[in-house]
């Protein structure tokens, strides 16, 4: 069994999405290829080849793959596919652009952000926002996965695999790179926090964010929102949680004025511990969260930071 | 340039489904359907794009049961122009839905398809990238912006580190996210036009398309539950616990 995990990377590096996905081929179980594609990768290959349990790290390197458009990324993958069993991605947002497309091209199905590797052929996979969980078995000689990376807890970096470079696929030329708006933050990243703090349609601002921000601050927390918040524009998509946002599992999530829809609960509920934070008792939050405040935020939040600062 | 949607019928985002006693799949009888809102922001965005004049017509296509063609009217009401109803009972998985889609592109010649993200029943996130690969077409996933050129669009879409721009050759795929626009509601007499508006209605061998599934699903289940946990009285008996209790801070 050969598998590939193609490398979560960006101009910046390796990003820690990289080592679930090897966590979820390591219980799939083989032997283990990272693909490293991008412009100047060297250095990121030399991380990847750290990965454990990683056999070898293919790199390539190509100003086509510096924006990871899917079109040449998945002309890339399948050009090398015949040598392998699994695809496997992480299921983030570059993950999910280009994984589908590489599945259709080898005409076999994806299997979605899976949870948990039951087989080599059987998968467990959340549907209906994650009310359901449905185990499901492929019948195709190749698998393309993308994995859920809060199921599978990373993997170490002690290894040491050999970098070997593989040819560049080209650029079909059906899309180009405009420009990127990325938000800037010093806190941790939202899918890799220990601890979450999120804000709803409750902190009624963008400006009252700030309240969470301090909190966040003294807790070395990331933060996040509903997606009510981002659409009033309280703050950017990037921090959306939910069933079509981002899916966090941090030792501790605190939703502050959020009343707990479906959608939401599907991107935390998978949390350690869950802190809820609202001033209607009723808010189906409290149906899930361990510890709950009926307490107006705008009385809370402060006292939540001072009680901290103690 | 005409515009071709695809609409699924699937259970409404307000319902809390319930999985079956014998693990078989997830109870749909008497539950509430509804278009797959992604879906509703397509039919939306497509449906601008014709009142700015940039699209002539706009086509939507559903695949599934017989009462799919509601969903297709919902869109016929909104403003969409025509409907295809590919009629199965089977269960069509993203691949294979890709196929069929690919088969009416070929008959339709739009000059750019707007998909769904993802389905809310399924959350797969795979159909619109699948069919823009059998094409061999350009993708822009997660738009949150759409703005279409001579011969090209511009899309801004949405991605865990914010936003970004690509410039696609058309035609094109496009999924649609949360943020492309808000969707208009049908009025009454939309509603009544919408009775009159032709849909065509195929089978998936009229495509020739082979939509055995690839996937079979062995059992579904209920995630372990969460029960609820306490109430606390104020934030030093919060913050205490947490410390204590829980030992996360
Ligand atoms: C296709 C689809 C996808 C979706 N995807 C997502 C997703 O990924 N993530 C997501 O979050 N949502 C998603 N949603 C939206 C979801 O259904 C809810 O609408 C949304 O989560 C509500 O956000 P909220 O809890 O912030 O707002 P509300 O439901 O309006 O709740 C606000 C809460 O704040 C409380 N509050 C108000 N003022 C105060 C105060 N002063 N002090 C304390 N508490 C206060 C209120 O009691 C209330 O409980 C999706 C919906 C659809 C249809
Ligand atoms: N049966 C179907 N009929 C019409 N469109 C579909 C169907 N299945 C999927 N789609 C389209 O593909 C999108 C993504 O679905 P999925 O890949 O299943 O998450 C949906 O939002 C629809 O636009």
């Amino acid at each position: 069994m050969a598998i590939l995990v193609l490398a979560e990377n960006d101009a910046a590096g390796l990003k820690p999405a990289t080592l679930n996905a090897v966590a979820a081929a390591k219980a799939i179980g083989g032997d283990i290829h990272v693909l490293v594609a991008g412009e100047g990768v060297a250095a990121t290959a030399a991380e990847a080849a750290k990965i454990d349990g990683v056999a070898k790290v293919l790199t390539a390197d190509d100003a086509v793959y510096a924006n990871r458009l899917a079109e040449p990324l998945a002309a890339l993958v399948v050009s090398i596919a015949g040598a392998y069993d699994y695809i496997v991605a992480p299921a983030t947002t570059s993950g999910k652009n280009v994984t589908p497309r590489i599945a259709a091209l080898l005409d076999v199905a994806q299997i979605s952000e899976i949870v948990k590797v039951v087989s080599g052929d059987t998968f467990v996979r959340p549907i209906y926002a994650g009310n359901a969980l449905a185990t499901v078995q492929s019948s195709d000689a190749k698998k393309v996965i993308t994995v859920r990376t809060t199921a599978f807890p990373a993997v170490g970096t002690s290894g040491s695999a050999p970098v070997e470079a593989v040819a560049s696929a080209g650029n079909p030329g059906l899309s180009s790179f405009v420009g990127a708006e990325l938000s800037k933050s010093e806190r941790p990243e939202l899918t890799a926090a220990r601890i979450v703090i999120s804000g709803g349609r409750g902190m009624q601002s963008g400006d009252n964010f700030h309240l969470l921000d301090k909190i966040a601050d003294k807790l070395g927390a990331a933060v996040g929102a509903s997606r009510a918040a981002v659409d009033a524009g309280f703050v950017p998509n990037d921090y959306q949680v939910g069933q079509t946002g981002k899916i966090v599992a941090p030792e501790l999530y605190v939703a502050v004025g959020i009343s707990g829809a479906i959608q939401h609960l599907a991107g935390m509920k998978d949390s350690k511990v869950i802190v809820a934070i609202n001033k209607d008792e009723e808010a189906p939050i409290f149906q899930v969260a361990d510890y709950g405040l009926v307490a107006d935020l705008f009385k809370a939040l402060p006292e939540l930071e001072a009680e901290l600062s103690k | 340039m005409k515009v071709l949607v695809p609409v699924k019928r699937v259970v409404d985002y307000n319902v809390k489904i319930r999985v079956k006693a014998d693990n078989s799949g997830v109870d749909l009888a008497n539950v509430k359907m509804s278009m797959n809102p992604f879906d509703e922001i397509s039919v939306e965005e497509a449906i601008r794009l014709k009142e700015a004049g940039k699209a002539t017509e706009v086509v939507v296509v559903s695949i599934g049961p017989a009462q799919a063609a509601e969903t297709i009217r919902t869109a016929l009401a909104m403003g969409a122009d025509r409907g295809i109803l590919i009629k199965t009972d089977e269960d069509v998985q993203p691949l294979a839905v890709a196929k069929l889609l690919k088969a009416v592109v070929a008959e339709e010649a739009p000059g750019i398809v707007i998909v769904g993200k993802q389905a809310i029943d399924d959350d797969s996130n795979q159909t619109g990238q699948m069919l823009s690969a059998l094409l061999g077409w350009g993708q822009a996933t997660f738009a949150s912006k759409i703005v279409i050129g001579d011969g090209s669009a511009d899309v801004t879409r949405e991605v865990d580190g914010g936003l970004e721009t690509l410039t696609l050759k058309l035609p094109a795929i496009v999924t649609s996210d949360l943020r492309l626009n808000e969707p208009r509601y049908a009025s009454l007499p939309n509603i009544m036009k919408a009775k009159k508006k032709p849909l065509a209605e195929k089978t998936p061998a009229d495509y020739g398309v082979d939509v055995a599934p690839r996937l079979k699903t062995l059992k579904v289940e209920e995630p372990p539950k969460r029960s609820a946990g306490i109430k606390v009285p104020d934030v030093a008996t919060l913050v205490a616990k947490l410390k204590t209790e829980a030992g996360v801070i």
